[in-house]
């Protein structure tokens, strides 16, 4: 081999080939793929703003956002989603630190603000079910509790995750792996987050200025 | 019909026994073909032992060269079925004329044109492209693998899992009748009530999640895994036409899904989106599923731009006319692409405007697709043509698909589109440059890397008779559509009454019955390649003198692709190592880092079509048991860190030793 | 290379396989239209053709040229490395381009003069539509209007002017304009007369418009040009072109032998049905299109113009929480299908003469 690049060299012949390091295989791309697919998701909820902006003011005869939208509980909700992010942000400066005790109990406290967001958006919903407000009643109503159904389901889904890595970590420590989960799902957490914004601002708040 | 007592509803929700077709004399005939096709491969399966081998081998393999190989194979098979649908088509417009029924009633047939459309477009066009794509990108590039293996076995699965649903409907229920993109108010709970409608929605749902996925995957893998040296200007045509298309699939798949998504919300929870009630827009699905469609048909065709600019430089014996400008006319596609949906229904009655705006945006795109077939066309300029199978696909291509962007830009003229929409000329327009473009491009790229897949090369007498049969076939069974069209004839008609138009159909089903030869050729092209193989064995590995990176490894390459990883210093990296006197390593190997297989695609792909099947006929307990399913499979799959093995070196200097003596003996 | 001079003649053939296509020119109505908008569609669409195959003749001559002249045998000037050209790249990005900006200018000219919605400015080359009052060798400007909606699978053309109406036939006189009003009554249709003028989509709720002339006595085949369900194959009119005087009498007869076309007589005829035959209505109250259009024929269903109204206004508040049966407008088993689940709210709190149920949402119209 070394023999084989030499004779190669002497003929003035470039290297054609790595023979050092190994091409890296695992986790090279993992951030750049994880991120590809938020923006597919970004894609979704683009479809679903937006729906809600073509039909956002169909009610049919029937109630509005201003009708119907209570304002002081949707920004209590608002408050869990966003402490839940700044919750997760310690929880990854714990990390890098590599404390993984502390660590753990921020991404807890993350959960509960999440369960704490989806439980208030699911008594509104509930609220508004009971009202009548349903998902049937009216375009304008179909869109809102998808787009923010979406996004819930979302957070729901974001739980179920965070939960299966603390239980990993925990197995397992902050191995690479889980390390390199830990950043995916924070991509994952912080980007819901930013929907929400968008959720709140041009659903609730607009809904309810118009 | 029977009325069947609530413990039935609960359990099998609304399926029942009327469901299955038994008084329909086709299909069950079709059924028995099937069946006993089917009984006679499982049969051939367990007699051979051969469930095992499949199940580690192929099914649960994270190697991106068999995902590519399984891709192709589902093509194959679902163009079979794709291409029934058309030759049914064919003969009934050739006969249902002055009274006459034809033998489908509009029941039938409705769904015939719809299944076509479908089947063709999302399990035939999508499978082969990605089928290259995945076979082909990471030997380009120089990789040993795709970014994410795992999710690639995912994909593949999860296409798989919709094509089974598309075929269970032709057994179990029926399909949409609607049209391949299901326009509502028609495709709404109101309007197609039945389980066609939901066998499509779950169909297209599923598979996309596939799609998207493998186009995140290549995505990553081209940005991130290209071989040291080889910077974006120096990756090969398709490579760049891959990276654009996967692209354009992450960027517009995620729309379909959400467009389906509220559709379904429509037709299952009773939402008012595309509805004539309570507010709904039905305009607005046909804008969604546009901004997805016509980016759509580009994913299809750039790839397969790709393909032909590979075999133009490899039998023209030179680089490619204009690189350059060749992957940027193809990014300037990729961007056009998404300014041009509302050309597929200027009718709809947007002002003048809005219609010029997005007529213009169309023709535009024809100027960086007439460059391509310029570099094409200069490509052979001072070339030396050697007329291998691939070469006479291009030539074939570059003659047809002009004639296709003709029609297309006529297509595109709004006022000279509200006499053309809708009709035969449309029909033959999109089929001339699918066709044309797409379909010949896929034999192209299957007769040109064949060998490199399996290490012989197809039988040259077979691949010309198929070769001839579909391009004369092509033209025999399209050109009389135009025609047609002109005549003012619309699409998606199951009977006629003017008797003068009858002979231009029974033309065009002289030609489908041409293209049928043309795909019997292929698959008995195939079958006496393999029974051949010796005589037509390729022991070098580059059989065609090829320029790109996947002709310096072995045929089939090992596991692994490369031994070492390449350096690159130029375009068409291996015709530059082969002119600069590049010996093969011999010895110093090293142990190689490759991802196991695992069976978790499958089970994920398999759970999903129970769930698929379980919503299509109300049996929600299934649906919410295969979901939990899913969901358990995943966290359980997540739990096993040890998805990597080593080669040892030990291994590899095996395997490279072997390729020494077949390149010593050649 | 055997196969490569075979395969050249036989696209030899094949290119002039479409020409033999053309031969029979005089049965392609697209091509030999008898109404005004569809020639100059048809000549918009020659123009471009023409400008195109410019283009198109040269690269397929140069394809095959290339093909037989560097074919491996030929041993013809072989240069591997030549493969960038500057000048030549200019004419192969720039050659597309001129013509592309040519058929862009005339497709920003053609679509904006085409536009359907736009009324006539002439009824043929050199015969402008002028002011009534100007006389002149023009004609009066007024467009006859005729209202058409798509049925299921039919159509019902009504003429308001005229009081009648007609299912699957419509009749209009030479030179005149006509200002077609396009509506459906369940999915979407596209109502095309091909030898008349191009094709503009029928959709539930909407209307659109289409202004046309037909130039030559006759008739003439129109269809449905999209999908719609069992019954589209069968959804097909004749379209009659006549003079000033057979028009009148055709008039006249449709209010002789016509029977009457109320709101409940609609309601019977929208229900599904194929191969309808030719009729004749008359008695048709002037608003029944507009009912149409609005959705509102059966007199239970609140207006899509009055719901927009109020949605314009801030919706029909909590109050109008449950109006919904009255805002359901897709009779689901028209298509034979199962009806639909019951939706699962309230439905009967307000009448037809109490539209919005309750004294509040009056309240909020008045604001």
């Amino acid at each position: 081999m070394a023999k084989a690049k030499a004779q190669a060299q002497a003929a003035g012949v470039p290297a054609f080939y790595v023979t050092e390091d190994e091409h890296a295989h695992s986790g090279g791309s993992t951030m750049l793929g994880f991120w590809l697919y938020l923006m597919s998701d970004c894609l979704v909820f683009a479809v679903l703003f937006a729906t809600y902006g073509v039909l956002g003011r169909n009610y049919a005869a029937g109630p509005s956002g201003a009708d119907l939208f209570d304002l002081k509980l949707v920004a209590v909700n608002t408050a869990m989603l966003l402490f839940s992010s700044i919750t997760y942000g310690f929880a990854m400066l714990a990390m890098d630190k590599g404390r993984q005790a502390a660590m753990q109990a921020w991404l807890a406290v993350t959960a509960l603000f999440g369960l704490a967001f989806l439980g208030i958006e699911l008594y509104e919903f509930a609220h508004l079910i009971h009202e009548g407000a349903t998902p049937m009643r009216s375009a304008f109503l179909s869109s809102f509790f998808t787009l923010v159904g979406t996004h819930g389901l979302h957070v729901t889904f974001g739980l179920i995750w965070l939960t299966v890595l603390m239980v990993q970590v925990s197995r397992r420590g902050l191995i690479e792996a889980n390390r390199r989960r830990l950043l995916c799902l924070s991509m994952f957490w912080h980007f819901l987050d930013v929907v929400w914004i968008g959720v709140f601002t041009f659903v609730y708040l607009m809904g309810v200025l118009k | 019909m029977t009325s069947y007592p609530d413990w039935w509803k609960l359990i099998f929700g609304r399926f029942t026994l009327e469901a299955i077709p038994y008084h329909e004399p086709i299909l069950i005939g079709t059924f028995a073909a099937v069946a006993l096709g089917g009984l006679a491969l499982i049969a051939l399966v367990t007699r051979y032992k051969l469930w095992g081998y499949l199940w580690h081998e192929w099914f649960t393999s994270v190697d991106h060269k068999k995902i590519g190989i399984m891709y192709m194979i589902l093509g194959v098979i679902m163009l079979l079925r794709g291409f029934a649908d058309a030759l049914m088509m064919r003969g009934q417009q050739a006969i249902a004329f002055a009274g006459n029924e034809g033998y489908l009633p509009p029941h039938h047939y409705d769904q015939i044109f719809t299944a076509h459309g479908v089947i063709m477009i999302f399990f035939v066009a999508m499978p082969f492209v990605t089928g290259l794509m995945n076979y082909v990108v990471p030997l380009q590039i120089g990789a040993r693998d795709v970014s994410f293996p795992f999710l690639n076995n995912f994909s593949f699965w999860m296409t798989v899992s919709g094509a089974v649903l598309v075929m269970m409907s032709l057994f179990i229920g029926e399909f949409a009748k609607v049209g391949w993109l299901a326009y509502p108010p028609l495709s709404g709970a109101a309007y197609s009530p039945g389980v066609g409608m939901d066998y499509y929605l779950w169909a297209l749902q599923i598979a996309g999640v596939g799609t998207t996925l493998s186009g995140v995957n290549l995505i990553a893998t081209i940005v991130k895994m290209r071989a040291p040296g080889m910077e974006m200007m120096r990756m090969p045509v398709f490579t760049w036409t891959a990276l654009c298309t996967n692209v354009l699939i992450v960027a517009t798949f995620p729309i379909l899904a959400a467009t389906l998504a509220l559709l379904t919300l429509d037709r299952y929870v009773g939402t008012n989106f595309f509805t004539n009630d309570l507010g709904g827009n039905p305009m607005m699905y046909v804008n969604l599923i546009w901004i997805w469609g016509h980016p759509e048909v580009y994913i299809l065709i750039l790839p397969i731009f790709g393909v032909y600019s590979e075999v133009a430089s490899t039998f023209c014996g030179k680089r490619l006319f204009g690189y350059a400008s060749m992957v940027y006319a193809t990014v300037v596609i990729t961007i056009l692409s998404y300014l041009v949906w509302l050309h597929h229904f200027f009718t709809m009655g947007s002002g003048a405007s809005v219609n010029s705006f997005f007529g213009i945006t169309t023709m535009i795109i024809s100027i960086p697709t007439g460059a391509k077939i310029f570099n094409w066309l200069f490509t052979m300029y001072r070339g030396r043509i050697r007329f291998e199978l691939p070469m006479m696909w291009l030539v074939a291509f570059m003659l047809t698909f002009v004639i296709g962007g003709m029609t297309g830009v006529m297509l595109a003229v709004p006022p000279a589109d509200f006499v053309l929409h809708n009709s035969l000329f449309l029909i033959a327009h999109f089929h001339n440059v699918i066709i044309g473009g797409v379909v010949f491009g896929v034999f192209a790229g299957i007769a040109y890397w064949f060998p490199k897949a399996f290490g012989f090369k197809l039988d040259r007498f077979w691949g010309l008779l198929s070769f001839w049969f579909w391009v004369i076939g092509f033209y025999v069974a399209f050109m009389p559509l135009y025609v047609l069209g002109l005549m003012g004839v619309t699409r998606r008609l199951s009977r006629f009454e003017d008797p003068s138009l009858q002979i231009w159909f029974v033309i065009a089903a002289i030609g489908a019955v041409l293209i049928a030869l043309g795909i019997l050729c292929f698959i008995i092209q195939i079958a006496v390649s393999i029974v051949r193989r010796e005589q037509l064995r390729d022991t070098t590995g580059d059989p065609w003198d090829g320029r790109t990176l996947e002709w310096s490894t072995s045929s089939p390459p090992p596991a692994y692709n490369f031994a070492f990883t390449p350096i690159v210093h130029d375009l068409d990296a291996w015709a530059d190592m082969k002119k600069r006197g590049y010996r093969r390593p011999l010895g110093g190997f090293k142990p190689i880092h490759m991802p196991r297989n695992t069976g978790a695609g499958v089970i994920i792909a398999a759970l999903a079509t129970v769930g698929g099947f379980a919503l299509i006929w109300y049996i929600w307990w299934l649906a919410a048991l295969s979901f939990v399913g899913v969901i358990a499979t995943v966290v359980i799959h997540s739990f096993n860190y040890d998805r990597d093995f080593h080669i040892p070196a030990e291994a590899v200097l095996r395997e490279e030793d072997s390729r020494s003596q077949l390149l010593g003996r050649a | 290379m055997r196969e490569v001079s075979s395969l050249l003649r036989i696209f030899r053939f094949l290119a002039v396989l479409p020409l033999f296509a053309l031969l029979g020119g005089c049965q392609m109505v697209l091509l030999g239209p008898s109404g005004d908008v569809a020639l100059q569609q048809r000549n918009l669409l020659l123009a471009s053709t023409g400008l195109m195959l410019l283009i198109i003749v040269p690269v397929m001559a140069l394809t095959i040229f290339f093909a037989w002249r560097y074919r491996a045998s030929a041993k013809a000037s072989y240069d591997p490395d030549w493969n960038h050209s500057l000048p030549l790249e200019v004419v192969i990005w720039s050659v597309p381009l001129l013509i592309i900006v040519v058929i862009g200018a005339m497709t920003w000219m053609g679509t904006h003069l085409l536009d359907p919605y736009r009324p006539l400015n002439r009824i043929a080359a050199g015969k402008p539509v002028v002011e009534a009052k100007a006389g002149g060798n023009g004609v009066r400007k007024e467009p006859l209007v005729i209202q058409v909606v798509a049925l299921d699978w039919k159509w019902l053309f009504l003429y308001p002017a005229q009081g009648i109406a007609s299912l699957n036939e419509v009749v209009a006189p030479v030179d005149q304009p006509i200002e077609f009003r396009i509506t459906s009554s369940s999915v979407m249709n596209s109502l095309f007369i091909p030898a008349l003028a191009g094709q503009i989509y029928a959709m539930p709720g909407m209307q659109a418009k289409l202004n046309a002339v037909i130039n030559h006595a006759g008739e003439f085949e129109g269809f449905s040009a999209n999908y719609s369900g069992a019954g589209f194959s069968e959804m097909r009119f004749r379209f009659r072109g006549v003079d000033d005087k057979a028009f009148g009498d055709w008039v006249q007869g449709a209010i002789r032998n016509g029977s009457t076309l109320g709101r409940e007589e609609y309601l019977v005829l929208e229900k599904p049905s194929e191969r309808e035959a030719v009729r004749y209505f008359r008695d048709i109250p002037s608003d029944l299109f507009s009912a149409v259009l609005n959705m509102c024929v059966d007199r239970a269903k609140m207006c899509t113009r009055d719901m927009m109204a109020l949605d314009a206004k801030g919706g029909g508040g909590k109050e109008g929480i449950h109006i919904v049966a009255q805002l359901e407008y897709d009779k689901s088993v028209r298509r034979g299908g199962q009806p639909m689940p019951p939706r699962p709210f309230v439905t009967a709190i307000c009448t037809p003469t109490d539209v919005y149920g309750t004294a509040g949402v009056s309240a909020r119209v008045a604001n």
